[in-house]
């Protein structure tokens, strides 16, 4: 099992009638909520937490991209990722991802993750996402209809610019380019891993499995919920007499939150994971789901969107989130059990962990994760013995990497004077 | 009237034909257009009518080589040599106004009677026009009406939201008509318009509900601003769905075009 720390760095600061006085989280959420000065510190405990996390065993620290979003203050996850890679050694730096189709040209990608990679020293896991609605279409205004085709563009330009050693001319429908060139390009070869996010159509999945790519489902709702998606990729999988049922073909994102025990869990973590549900994920409908934006296939199968759900969040609880399994909540034990069998019933080898909920303050989201990696991680890394091997869907670091901040205290003239 | 299929080169189009007279083609809006639309009867009345849907409206297919307003404008001329119509007289409403427009800019010299029914096309910075993507369907009739309960009950006809079917129905040919309209129309419906609104030669009629609240009547100043000896003809109590409100209106303006 691959274990990722994620953080969607929410802002902590909405108020408690948020949902009842606000349009929306996403897209046109009030500017006056956000203050700068005290993004300062939360940016910087955010970005600590994520270091914390690197040196307890986590196999990757991840971040995502959002535009305009009061519970995503990453609209730039390569910045993010970029004072990682100076301030953590060996672990991975998971970025899920640059929604490619907004980068104008695209070829900034290729060029920015390459970057990460070179500075990390081969420690990035790279993320494709089409990107949502509300980020890709609402607030970077692409075309519903025209997105999925300007992201397939992006992304066969990114891969050729990362594999061809000869200057290119690049004549797409989006993207005109007479000299592609990258420089620098990755350590990882031919490219680094990729991960795709996805949210139940037929098209991703064959993408992945064309490219071998693992499939990711970013998903609030939890691993109970995500069977039927989760199925509906492995049967695919099948389907399509791919050589392996590899579990890191696929990933999930699950919140979770780890206690001396479940009556615990409830008393320090409820109010941070309801401000998440209740106020975090108050999205206005309108924006969920441009026309256009999904396939038809999609719409057809009834894979209906995550930020939409039935009854809504409004009055969720803490015992329904636990039961529904949008949270797994408990002691060690309660949590493993729970882990376990997210991992076995959805087949799935990465597994995001959100770790940091809501307006969770530091000690809380310490102790949390500091349970979690010495009490249930240990115990849940040989759940997929067969595939143990399978490293396809992992950076692969170079094993001698330099220590960043290792500048000597006191010049050193002998070597000055040796150099030219 | 009767629906039919003519085929031009990029896909079959359907399109609704029906009365006698002088050629007339309609070009609807975003919304689509239905058999049973009253304001199309009314045209059927006094011209032959020609109204082809957008790919992707109604039951017809979808067109993914369409994705530009080049595209659209020239696709839409592609089905006028279809149906071999000699200077069709070109009446659009809304999106439709907006390719009317745009068809009769690219080639000036093929269309002398234009109606522009509350175009889309232009964009004024101090009259934001409302996100139509956006917008939830209970929300429609705010800004589509004058008669905000009489254009609900027509809007709500027939609508089943608890009924996951109908729903599901409902979202597939929400994406197939208006993810084609977004080409155009998304984010801001302004493709350039403004910029050849000097070419258009033919005699043309602005119609405007006072009370449109997507495309606000000041709009219609600058289309006529643009458009040589344009004459614009504004209709009380109505609004941006003028051709339902008041269809009889409508046709007197029309009318003007000779």
């Amino acid at each position: 099992m691959k274990f990722t720390w994620f953080n969607l760095m929410p802002w902590p600061y909405l108020p408690d009638d948020f949902r009842e006085k606000n349009h929306s989280v996403w897209v046109d959420i009030d500017q006056n909520l956000f203050d700068p000065v005290k993004s300062h510190e939360v940016y910087n405990t955010y970005l600590d937490l994520m270091e914390y996390a690197g040196t307890l065993g986590f196999d990757g620290i991840g971040c995502n991209e959002h535009h305009q979003n009061g519970y995503g203050l990453m609209p730039s996850p390569n910045l993010i990722a970029a004072a990682l890679a100076r301030r953590t050694k060996d672990v991975a730096i998971v970025v899920l991802g640059n929604s490619i189709a907004l980068y104008n040209p695209p070829v900034r990608v290729a060029e920015e993750f390459a970057m990460l990679d070179c500075i990390s020293g081969g420690r990035l896991v790279a993320g494709f996402p089409v990107g949502t609605s509300m980020d890709t279409n609402f607030c970077y205004g692409q075309i519903p209809a025209l997105t999925r085709e300007k992201y397939q563009e992006a992304h066969d330009l990114i891969m050729r610019a990362w594999h061809e050693r000869e200057p290119f001319a690049f004549n797409g429908r989006y993207n005109k380019l007479r000299h592609v060139n990258i420089w620098p390009r990755p350590i990882q070869q031919p490219n680094p891993p990729i991960h795709i996010p996805g949210g139940g159509s037929v098209e991703t999945y064959d993408f992945c499995l064309d490219n071998t790519y693992s499939y990711s489902y970013l998903s609030f709702s939890g691993y109970i919920r995500a069977k039927a998606l989760m199925s509906g990729y492995w049967e695919r999988v099948a389907q399509r007499n791919t050589a392996d049922h590899s579990p890191y073909r696929a990933g999930f994102a699950q919140t979770i939150l780890v206690a001396d025990t479940d009556a615990e869990a409830e008393r320090l973590y409820k109010e941070h994971v309801l401000y998440f549900y209740n106020r975090c994920l108050h999205v206005y409908p309108g924006f969920a789901d441009a026309p256009g934006y999904r396939t038809i296939k999609t719409i057809q199968s009834g894979a209906l969107s995550q930020y939409a759900p039935p009854k809504g969040y409004a009055d969720v609880t803490w015992a329904e989130l636990n039961e529904g399994g949008h949270v797994i909540a408990g002691s060690p034990e309660t949590v493993r059990q729970k882990m376990e069998e997210l991992a076995k019933s959805l087949h799935v080898g990465n597994i995001f962990c959100l770790m940091h909920v809501g307006n969770m303050p530091k000690e809380k989201c310490m102790y949390s994760t500091q349970l979690f990696a010495e009490k249930v991680m240990p115990k849940l890394r040989n759940v997929f013995p067969d595939y143990a091997d399978d490293d396809r869907f992992w950076c692969k670091p170079i094993a001698k990497r330099v220590t960043p901040g290792n500048l000597p205290a006191e010049r050193d003239l002998a070597a000055l004077n040796a150099s030219h | 009237m009767q629906l039919k299929t003519v085929h031009t080169p990029h896909v079959p189009v359907r399109y609704f034909e029906g009365g006698t007279g002088v050629p007339l083609l309609f070009l609807h809006g975003a919304g689509g257009l239905v058999a049973g639309d009253p304001f199309f009867a009314k045209l059927a009345g006094k011209y032959h009518v020609y109204a082809p849907l957008l790919p992707g409206y109604g039951d017809s297919e979808e067109c993914h080589e369409l994705r530009d307003m080049l595209d659209f404008t020239l696709h839409t001329w592609d089905v006028v040599d279809a149906l071999a119509l000699k200077k069709p007289i070109i009446v659009g409403h809304s999106m439709g106004g907006m390719i009317a427009a745009e068809m009769a800019a690219i080639a000036p010299h093929d269309v002398d009677r234009l109606g522009l029914i509350a175009p889309a096309g232009l964009w004024l910075d101090n009259h934001p026009i409302p996100d139509l993507f956006a917008t939830m369907p209970y929300d429609f009739p705010k800004l589509l009406f004058h008669n905000v309960e009489a254009g609900a009950a027509l809007f709500t006809a027939g609508v089943a939201f608890d009924d996951p079917e109908w729903l599901k129905s409902f979202l597939v040919s929400n994406a197939r008509q208006l993810g084609m309209a977004g080409k155009i129309l998304f984010p801001i419906p302004e493709r350039g318009l403004s910029a050849r609104l000097y070419r258009i030669r033919a005699k043309t009629i602005l119609v405007w509900g006072d009370s449109d609240k997507l495309i606000s009547p000041i709009y219609a100043e600058a289309f006529k601003k643009g458009i040589k000896g344009a004459e614009l003809v504004a209709i009380p109590e109505a609004g941006h769905m003028v051709t339902i409100e008041k269809p009889d209106q409508v046709m007197a303006a029309l009318g003007r075009l000779g």
